[in-house]
């Protein structure tokens, strides 16, 4: 059997804007192993959000998955998510069921209006055929007991606003675990959160990881977070992964530029503190109408004549290791030239 | 919660013993008083006036005293049922609003109903579907409901009824059921002759509530709760009516407090224009005679119907959200 639950290939999701194609994610491609996460790393705008969101076919309106695959094996008869209508009753399905996801911002993802425990239930009774209140509210305090909510019944019955930042990630956690998902798509979840409580929630991913045989799919853009979770790493930039191998390789032998630069960025502990961190120049552009170059070309340091005339293609340059660069040339009879 | 009531409950009274005191002082500052044009009218008939007679006038209507003092006695009347007399209809105040209140409130509340039955939907519609043939429709419907002047809809909406189905217009019933008693074809009447007034009247707010409620619900459909509920597998309208549409019914329902009185006494143009008895034409006929006691109590009872909107708003607004509830 095949041991990937989910491959993602060549995919695009396209902003049809009035003053241009804002194309935010353009040609991502990677594959999440069963039990194993993933980490997608990348700057503010690289399209990490809407890869995400691709997956669960919940892009907002103008953004439209226009082309690639998105092969989701759940062990039976794998599917292809770009083939579903977005609100089609297969995908709602998958959704929160299969496949659930946390978000950044835990308090401003929670209904105001609900308690906690109404979204709970709602999310068991949304997918069980024949409803059943009292088992779901059995299975939802059973949920925050696990994510270690302290005082879980009277939390069940709170609003979001009467609980902290960390105790709202907690409840975001339960809420997506309630159904036991195959795959937990984690959109920078510790980003709005204090340190301490960052490597709480990370552990409590770990720990549901191993009970559940889940896989993760870790977005985030902190280097540091992602070597703890992450067996294997896409590092994405302008809407497309130009690097993907696995998190050791990335980090003992980093080949984009790009992943260089944002592997020097991190603070390094005894460094001097008058010393100042190693910034990537320039912002991320935004590809509205993106030219036919590699997108880091107008920051890279080690930019060559080729990177401004067309776009590198994602080459395997050892093994299970892939990088987008013009830097690595390509075996014999292979182009590497992307489209 | 009990306790919040009650001290909302508190606060409506204070607010409504201050404002009966700026409605009797805003009824006292125009110069002059009735006596004064009633004196100039009986100067005119009989040529010269007894002083005496003025001053027992005066003194009749408890003119000649200070004003605090008026507006005790007018205090301590109305807590007994008495409103005072209408100097121009020769009329307790009191049998003057019975007379009108009924329907006032009657027609404001179906006024009411229908300007949010209307725009609720026509509301939600526009920003579920932002920038689409029929989001630009609602706007412009939204645009030429505040600005047409009401009274000139209602000549138009008049002049076409009478054209295109014959109705009488103006008024709540035909000449033949004017004084007849309750039965169904008087109520049918009714029926036949309210929609006018309540599309004229409602429009504004209409036009309003489509507007305030596209603006909020666009807000709240970017939120990640929105984007959160919809991860979690819900369908997408459960999810827009459970989800984002309550959070942005709020603004439109604290603004049942300032609709209701605008309904009810921006309608006066309105009312004057299609002759339909409501408490804001006998204001206005009040105010231009000085009538004071019909005048007061007029304001009094158009501000208590304001505060109880008010009320009635805030109560409804902790039902529905909880974050006030618990402050």
């Amino acid at each position: 059997m095949n041991d990937y639950i989910l491959e993602v290939k060549n995919l695009q999701t396209w902003f049809k804007l009035d003053t241009g194609t804002l194309k935010a994610v353009d040609d991502v491609t990677f594959s999440l192993r069963r039990n194993e996460t993933i980490g997608i790393i990348g700057e503010s705008g690289c399209g990490k959000s809407v890869t995400a969101h691709s997956i669960l076919r919940t892009v907002q309106n103008p953004g439209k998955v226009l082309g690639g695959q998105i092969i989701y094996n759940n062990g039976n008869q794998p599917v292809d998510l770009v083939k579903y209508a977005p609100d089609s009753r297969a995908m709602r399905r998958l959704r929160g069921k299969d496949i659930s996801m946390i978000f950044q911002e835990p308090m401003a993802s929670l209904s105001p209006v609900y308690t906690i425990g109404a979204q709970m239930v709602e999310a068991v009774a949304v997918h069980q055929d024949k409803k059943d209140k009292k088992a779901a509210k059995e299975l939802c305090m059973e949920m925050l007991n696990a994510v270690g909510m302290p005082n879980p019944e009277q939390k069940f019955n709170a609003y979001p606003h009467q609980l902290s930042g960390g105790q709202c990630q907690r409840a975001m956690i339960a809420l997506a675990m309630v159904n036991k998902p195959k795959i937990l798509i984690a959109d920078e979840p510790t980003t709005a959160l204090d340190v301490t409580v960052q490597a709480q929630i990370t552990d409590l991913m770990k720990h549901f990881q191993k009970e559940y045989h889940m896989s993760i799919i870790y977005i985030t853009h902190d280097m540091g977070v992602i070597a703890e979770m992450a067996d294997s790493i896409a590092v994405m930039y302008l809407g497309r992964v130009v690097e993907y191998g696995s998190a050791r390789s990335i980090f003992k032998n980093p080949l984009h530029p790009y992943t260089r630069g944002l592997l020097k960025s991190m603070p390094v502990l005894g460094r001097k503190s008058a010393e100042r961190l190693n910034a990537i120049d320039g912002n991320v552009p935004v590809p509205l109408d993106p030219p036919a170059e590699c997108g880091f070309c107008s920051r890279c340091t080690e930019r060559m004549p080729e990177c401004a005339n067309c776009i590198p293609r994602l080459l395997e340059v050892e093994p299970e290791h892939l990088v987008r660069c013009f830097r690595y040339k390509a075996q014999k009879g292979e182009n590497n030239v992307g489209k | 919660m009990k306790k919040y009531i009650l001290k909302r409950f508190f606060y409506m009274i204070v607010l409504l013993a201050i404002m009966s005191v700026f409605a009797f002082v805003v009824i006292q500052l125009p110069p002059g008083d009735y006596l004064t044009s009633y004196i100039a009218n009986l100067q005119q008939q009989m040529g010269q006036v007894d002083e005496a007679i003025v001053v027992n006038l005066r003194r009749q209507y408890g003119l000649d005293r200070p004003m605090w003092q008026q507006y005790f006695v007018w205090m301590a009347n109305m807590f007994r049922g008495d409103f005072g007399e209408s100097f121009q209809w020769k009329q307790p105040v009191k049998d003057l609003l019975i007379s009108r209140m009924p329907m006032t409130v009657v027609l404001s509340v179906i006024t009411l109903v229908f300007a949010y039955a209307v725009a609720i939907p026509i509301g939600i519609y526009s920003a579920r579907h932002q920038y689409s043939v029929g989001d630009y429709l609602a706007s412009i419907l939204g645009f030429v409901g505040l600005a047409t002047p009401s009274f000139f809809l209602a000549l138009i909406l008049m002049y076409y009824s009478n054209r295109v189905f014959g109705l009488s217009v103006g008024g709540f019933y035909s000449p033949e059921f004017q004084n007849a008693p309750w039965s169904f074809a008087r109520l049918w009447d009714l029926c036949k002759h309210l929609p006018i007034p309540v599309i004229v009247i409602g429009l504004a707010s209409m036009a309003n509530v489509i507007r305030i409620l596209r603006a909020t619900l666009l807000d709240e459909l970017k939120r990640p709760y929105v984007v959160a509920a919809r991860a979690r597998g819900l369908k997408e309208n459960t999810m827009i009516y459970k989800y984002p549409v309550r959070v942005a019914l709020n603004p439109i329902i604290s603004s049942i407090g300032s609709i209701l009185p605008s309904i009810v006494s921006g309608a006066t143009v309105t009312a004057i224009v299609l002759d339909i008895p409501t408490v804001g034409s006998l204001l206005y006929n009040a105010l231009l005679s000085q009538d004071m006691f019909l005048a007061g109590a007029s304001v009094l009872m158009l501000t208590a119907i304001t505060i109880v909107g008010t009320f009635i708003s805030d109560i409804l607004l902790v039902v529905i959200d909880p974050r006030i509830r618990l402050q």
